[in-house]
């Protein structure tokens, strides 16, 4: 028998592929893979095709023309004049700040969110259950929706602040809330204002510091140094010597209402409050969840041991449980990191200029050149969401258990 | 799997060589109703009255263009476009007519590969502002913020206006005229800017009309027109002259209520052969003979069509200006029926 059944050497017959169990699978994973080349360079071919009996070519060429239109908000310098391309990097630049404004918040929210519904406080945590379940379970376009009509409907129009007898006032006279967005005082920077800005630079760096001293002195001579109001002083004091030493340099815009708008100050737009408000509670809502998971997954002997060392519940959370949760908790909180990125994209529904409103919108409208846009843009969502992907998995690298 | 993959990739090949290779008109006729293009909502030019039938100027245009090509104005298909969707729509051959208050230029003509059959609507941009804000001139809005509904015209004549004129604004970019007006009533913007016949569209909706007023600056040439596919010559012929004849009808006094009389009794040749009483213009563009006949018995002649939908009668009240036959002083002007 054993003879009978041993592999020939040697001798391969083609008819092998589909009765041999070893290649069987190899050879149908093969055609699987020739099939779908064959069906991409199809449509590819069928693309190109059909594009040039419509008489219509591929061409990068509108990148360089003039846009011809204005954009709201605008992180850098841009008019109706600049080149398309520019349009697209404003773009770009607002996705990315709507993004990180929205990855921070968000995680802020779902972690104090998460941490809240596992409380032994009854009302905290059901409180935090309806919370996620009403948030994460509506689309997040009808929260940015809602929030910016309520935003418009209900905050007062400029009109209102105008007059001896206004139905509406400042706050502090420095802050405006507006149905068009949020105005606040701005900073003027005077000269010698670097130098002020260097030394708060250095004084965290100090903090730091004084921190990991604090660490070492506890470990080595357990000798416990304060934290807390050494920190605040060194942060605060040296800023503010300077700051008046150097005879006040950096001021601050007021905004004030001249003309038909706010002027002056810092204008934080409705569409983008309203963007990073929806994103932030609907995504932090789905990372209280991670949160909430990765917490139950630590088993309940650890805080059980950490508590008999007599530690407070508060270090318990801090310095036991939420380390261990957080390799749990990491590789979800990347994809929530991605969704933010991807949802950015429905800005255009409030009239956020966003790389989709802007270069896949108004662009692609003006120019008439989807195919070119879309691919753009494709090229553009994935390489950012990539890039987030590669600096959480190190990050997520870190903090994994080192098996060794 | 293998085997779906390959059915996927016939059924692909099926249908894009289908979309290629057949003439509209002839798709049209197989389908059995038009699909034609609108907006997704403008009172008095396309809109869905209390009973959910679309009426309205541009509406008109695609049902005479119905009536012509099966006799019954009802074979349509009204398929609400935005701004931004409308070409996408059309050049994908998801509509066959696009009548949406869409403004002729160069580019859409040449570079987007689509032809304007003519102009139903000579049209500018205006601004529309509340009374109460005290302006009474466009230049007057410097620093204002404005709203503007993206991935049209007005987006860019905006822009060269108030660069022109070395004033500011801030836009507020929106979707549809819908969400324009919210905005706009809610003080979100200080103007609203687009056609001046779609602004006095939208402030006959308002409750209070007479707070509003629109500026008296023209700032663009708007002519608006429906548009089909380029390269089908035949079914843009068509289309054409199904708008000519509405037009031609309203100049040699031919009348939805007189429409009939006159195909039998006329003694004006051209009418007769507008009608069909005479010559073969049906048949050379692929119709029946009374096709003009068919278009204009349901729908009127263009001034009827103009006084029902947006004319001073209206809450629109739009007059006719630029829009008044060329014998009147306008410039509607149809070619010859011959």
């Amino acid at each position: 028998m054993t003879t009978m059944s041993d592999p020939q050497q040697g001798s391969f017959r083609l008819s092998m592929l589909l009765n041999d169990t070893r290649y069987r699978s190899y050879t149908f994973q093969f055609i699987a893979l020739m099939l779908l080349i064959a069906l991409m360079a199809f449509l590819g071919i069928n693309l190109v095709r059909n594009l040039a009996e419509a008489g219509l070519n591929i061409s990068y060429d509108f990148l360089g023309v003039p846009a011809g239109y204005d954009i709201n908000q605008t992180l850098i310098d841009y008019n109706s004049q600049s080149t398309n391309l520019r349009a697209a990097v404003v773009g770009i630049i607002n996705t990315l700040l709507v993004a990180f404004l929205a990855c921070l918040t968000a995680t802020i929210l779902g972690v104090i969110a998460g941490v809240a519904r596992l409380s032994n406080n009854w009302l905290v945590s059901k409180l935090m259950a309806v919370y996620v379940e009403i948030f994460r379970n509506i689309p997040v376009l009808i929260w940015i929706l809602m929030i910016y009509t309520l935003m418009t409907a209900v905050l007062p129009a400029p009109n209102a602040f105008r007059g001896d007898n206004p139905s509406s006032s400042m706050l502090f006279d420095a802050f405006a809330f507006t149905n068009r967005g949020v105005y606040i005082p701005a900073p003027v920077w005077g000269p010698g204002s670097m130098i002020v800005v260097a030394t708060f630079t250095l004084s965290i760096i100090a903090v730091f510091l004084y921190r990991r001293y604090a660490v070492k002195l506890l470990f080595e001579t357990g000798k416990l140094l304060p934290l807390g109001w050494p920190t605040l002083a060194i942060l605060i004091v040296p800023t503010l010597l300077v700051f008046f030493v150097m005879g006040s340099p950096i001021g601050l815009d007021y905004p004030a209402l001249r003309g038909f708008n706010f002027q002056g100050g810092l204008q934080i737009g409705a569409p983008l409050i309203a963007l990073w408000l929806a994103l932030s509670v609907y995504t932090g809502a789905f990372i209280a969840e991670n949160v909430r998971a990765g917490i139950q997954a630590i088993s309940k002997g650890q805080t059980e041991a950490a508590a008999s060392l007599g530690l407070r519940p508060k270090r318990v959370m801090n310095l036991v449980v939420l380390p261990q949760a957080l390799r749990v908790i990491i590789p979800p909180l990347i994809s929530q990191y991605l969704n933010i990125t991807k949802n950015s994209s429905l800005a255009i529904a409030v009239g956020y200029a966003d790389i989709t409103a802007t270069l896949g919108g108004i662009t692609l409208n003006q120019t008439g050149r989807a195919i070119e846009c879309v691919l753009l843009l494709m090229l553009f969502y994935l390489t950012i969401s990539l890039s987030i992907s590669a600096i959480m998995n190190v990050y997520n690298n870190n903090v994994s258990l080192k098996e060794r | 799997m293998n085997k779906s993959v390959f059915f996927g990739a016939m059924t692909v090949a099926g249908l894009v060589a289908g979309a290629s290779a057949a003439a509209t008109l002839d798709d049209v006729k197989e389908r059995g109703k038009l699909n034609c293009g609108v907006t997704t909502g403008l009172v008095g030019f396309a809109a869905p009255n209390a009973n959910g039938e679309w009426e309205g100027f541009d509406v008109a245009v695609c049902r005479a263009v119905a009536a012509a090509v099966f006799g019954d104005p009802t074979a349509v298909e009204f398929i609400p476009t935005t701004g931004k969707t409308r070409f996408t729509a059309l050049a994908s051959g998801e509509i066959d007519f696009l009548a949406r208050n869409t403004t002729w230029t160069f580019s859409r003509d040449v570079d987007l590969k689509f032809d304007f059959i003519g102009v139903n609507y000579y049209d500018g941009q205006g601004f529309m502002v509340p009374k109460a804000l005290g302006v009474s001139s466009a230049k007057d809005l410097d620093g204002a913020t404005v709203c503007i509904q993206t991935g049209t015209t007005t987006e860019l004549n905006l822009a060269d206006f108030f660069r022109a004129n070395n004033i500011s604004y801030e836009p507020v970019p929106i979707e549809t005229n819908a969400e324009g007006q919210q905005q706009y009533l809610a003080g979100a913007c200080d103007t609203y800017t687009t056609d001046a016949s779609g602004l006095a569209s939208t402030r006959a909706t308002f409750e209070t009309p007479g707070d509003h007023i629109i500026l008296p600056e023209i700032i663009s040439k708007e002519p608006l027109g429906p548009l089909v596919r380029h390269g089908d010559n035949d079914w843009g012929d068509l289309t054409r002259w199904v708008l000519y004849a509405l037009i031609a009808a309203e100049e040699l006094g031919v009348t939805s209520a007189n429409v009939e009389e006159m195909a039998t009794s006329t003694t004006n040749p051209e009418v007769a052969r507008l009608l069909g009483a005479e010559g073969t213009l049906g048949e050379m563009l692929g119709l029946s003979a009374d096709w003009a006949k068919n278009a204009i018995a349901s729908q009127g002649n263009y001034g009827e069509i103009f006084a029902k939908n947006i004319g001073e009668e209206t809450p629109i009240g739009l007059a006719r200006g630029l829009n008044a036959q060329w014998t009147d002083g306008g410039l509607m002007y149809a070619p010859p029926f011959r």
